[in-house]
């Protein structure tokens, strides 16, 4: 048997309930030493995430259990700074990649598309979890996903010109996040009914936050299939599709 | 119409005015991006000089964007108020800016705000200096009212923002703790939800109006959620303060938005309904969002960011506020782009008579660190900044980003000698909270807020 924790009465008792940084103390209206440092660093930390790279071996020997088709595409950004400056072209897939999957076409398809957006980290950690989680759900609602599309140098919408270029039904873009201070592993997803290019952000939705100490995969995944799933009952995603979704208690 | 000008024997000509704007503009890396920005420095100033002895009246009759398919146009033109304008109405872009200096003191800058179009304002900004964007609008007074008085003179407010990875309801209350503790929170709690889902929002309302109500705080509360969110959690008879919404300077920026003005009313109205407070909208802005969206219409992302504050004005809002650094370094690249950028955005702001603040920010992708936003906050402070964010040590554990602390608001008020809004304040005192903070105490029972 453990002993309570004794009633929080002291500033620093906040420091129980959230990763945040509170109850840092006053050095006058400043930081003490100590506290400032501690974020320095973590900029520090944050500052190289961005410039971390998805190993693409691994992403897919990670994602073969799933059997699903894998292929590799890169936007028309050149490099990490180009990519940083132009996002108008990681948003353009490159000429070669888009004659390749039009030459495999997949129409009707629930495509998955893993991008490395911000910070490749967060992606290459927590895809793979999300992809075995989700697979049995949405087999069990007769929705089976595929292929895998691994895209390098990418942004949300590159996932609407790959999408177009296979004439899937819908994309769900998992994408690295850009790095905080305390997550530098941070993965988001974005769904999009009907990909093809001029998509707006308006016909998406968004799940955020997925990492360990945020949305776990197990979760994400579980809210992912139900949106799948109302995005094809309904034939559109984004504002229209309110995100409706009971609690992930009730989903459970 | 066409505009020219030599320097050092080259002639630069424009052939409209949203290309004599968008060459006027001191470099940022959006307007490269787009495609907009002057081509060399000789160029920019050609432009600045052009645009000096642009006469204002130019700026009614041609648009930007035009009127017949511009909604937000058809707003800035329709609402514009001849007789407000009559005072500058002979007036050059370069006479304004020196009229602003010399002539203009607060009285007659509120009577003018309604002859002011965003285009004139975005205009005279550009031939600005940092140090004149700061004189000007300090001289301008914007004051609104929900539960507390914010923007009265000498004061400097903040927006505590408690936000959480997964929404956790202990996670949000200790955050909100940590601020009231550190003097943060009278211009509004407001929480950036992790997931714009309509339960979710209604569950972090109750919880703000919770907080509120249990320790008697004289402010207001704000999920910022889509505003059709909003809108179904007024439907389930939710405690809505604040309306928020995200808006741009073009009718296609709001579309991408999900949002029209007619929307915008229509929340407005729904919220007004509830009869909880007198100025109930909060909109946030952001230079370069209509390029985010490829919605410019070749205009460049300062004139569209004035354009939406058009937009706001529109619905008497209690809180502005651009998120200055948050959109990335291919809009504004650095440290120097989001200072000059988060001075434009406060002048032009205030200048239409809104209660602008500014999220003084940046993100990791970004060349800036802390000692960019310490410079930044500190003159915005001295211009006159209605409020900015205060984030658990300036670091937002949801969104990702690099904000305000509330030990930053602890720090500009001491050196500027600015207060919280009055009602707050006398609440802080009476709570004893500043010198609980100093002693390492929390005189605020956590147990209220579900924290044993």
């Amino acid at each position: 048997m453990t002993t309570p924790a004794p009633t929080p009465a002291l500033w620093q008792d906040l420091r129980r309930y959230t990763t945040a940084r509170v109850a840092l103390g006053r050095a006058g209206n400043g930081l003490p030493t100590a506290a400032h440092l501690d974020f320095q660093e973590a900029h520090a930390r944050a500052r190289d995430a961005v410039w971390s790279a998805l190993d693409l071996d691994r992403l897919e020997a990670d994602c073969a259990p799933l059997g699903m088709p894998i292929h590799r595409v890169a936007s028309q950004a050149e490099d990490r700074r180009h990519y940083l400056l132009r996002p108008d072209l990681g948003r353009r897939l490159r000429e070669a990649d888009a004659t390749r999957l039009a030459r495999s076409p997949t129409p009707g398809a629930f495509l998955i598309v893993v991008a490395d957006g911000l910070c490749a980290e967060g992606v290459q950690a927590n895809a793979p979890a999300l992809l075995a989680a989700l697979v049995p759900l949405l087999n069990a609602q007769r929705m089976a996903p595929g292929p895998i599309v691994l895209a390098q140098q990418a942004r949300v919408a590159l996932g609407d010109e790959i999408g177009e270029a296979m004439q899937a039904a819908m994309v769900a873009v998992l994408i690295g996040e850009r790095p905080g201070l305390s997550a530098t592993d941070s993965m988001g997803i974005y769904l999009t009914w009907g990909p093809r290019r001029g998509r707006r952000d308006a016909e998406r939705n968004c799940l955020s936050n997925i990492r360990p100490g945020g949305l776990t995969p197990a979760e994400a995944a579980a809210k992912l299939a139900w949106l799948m799933q109302a995005a094809m009952a309904r034939g559109g995603s984004g504002v229209a599709l309110k995100d409706e979704a009971p609690s992930l208690g009730l989903l459970a | 119409m066409s505009f020219a000008h030599a320097v050092g024997g080259t002639r630069y000509s424009f052939p409209d005015l949203k290309t004599l704007l968008a060459r006027a503009t001191p470099l940022r890396s959006g307007d490269q991006l787009a495609g907009l920005a002057a081509g060399s420095a000789a160029e920019r100033v050609a432009a600045q000089r052009a645009m000096a002895d642009l006469p204002l009246r130019q700026f009614l009759s041609e648009a930007v964007i035009p009127y017949e398919t511009d909604e937000v146009t058809r707003l800035i033109l329709d609402r514009h108020d001849p007789l407000a304008f009559a005072p500058i109405a002979h007036l050059t872009v370069g006479g304004l800016r020196d009229w602003l200096l010399a002539e203009a003191d607060g009285t007659c800058l509120a009577a003018l705000r309604p002859g002011l179009t965003p285009e004139m304002v975005a205009a005279v900004s550009k031939l600005c200096r940092l140090q004149d964007l700061i004189a000007i609008a300090a001289k301008a007074q914007v004051t609104t009212r929900f539960r507390n008085t914010l923007g009265l003179p000498g004061t400097l407010s903040t927006r505590l923002q408690p936000n959480d990875p997964v929404d956790d309801p202990r996670g949000v209350a200790a955050a909100i703790l940590d601020g009231l503790l550190l003097g943060a929170g009278d211009a509004c709690i407001g929480i950036n939800p992790a997931t714009d889902n309509v339960d979710a929002t209604c569950r972090l309302l109750e919880l703000l109006d919770g907080v509120i109500q249990r320790f008697g705080i004289p402010t207001q509360s704000c999920v910022l959620a889509h505003v059709t969110t909003s809108l179904l959690a007024i439907q389930r008879g939710a405690p809505v303060d604040l309306v928020f919404q995200s808006i741009g300077g073009t009718e296609a920026t709001n579309t991408s938005f999900g949002i029209n003005l007619a929307l915008l009313r229509e929340a407005h109205e729904a919220a007004l309904s509830l009869k909880r407070g007198e100025n109930v909208m909060y909109f946030e802005t952001g230079q370069g969002s209509a390029l985010s969206a490829e919605a410019h219409h070749g205009v460049d992302q300062q004139t569209i960011e004035a354009r939406a504050y058009a937009v706001a004005r529109e619905f008497q809002p209690l809180l502005v506020n651009s998120v200055v650094g948050f959109i990335g370094p291919e809009y504004l690249y650095d440290g120097k782009q989001i200072t000059r950028a988060g001075l434009e955005d406060h002048f032009c702001g205030k200048l239409l008579g809104l209660p602008m603040g500014v999220d003084v920010c940046y993100t990791n992708h970004a060349e800036a660190d802390q000692d960019d936003m310490d410079a930044l906050m500190t003159l915005l402070g001295a211009a006159g900044v209605t409020y900015i964010m205060g984030v658990p040590g300036a670091d937002d554990v949801m969104l990702a980003y690099q904000s305000t602390s509330f030990h930053d608001a602890l720090y500009l008020r001491a050196t500027l000698n600015k207060r919280p809004a009055p009602e707050f304040e006398s609440w802080l005192e009476r709570m004893g909270l500043d010198e609980a903070s100093r002693a390492g105490t929390l005189p605020l029972t956590p147990a209220l807020l579900g924290l044993t």
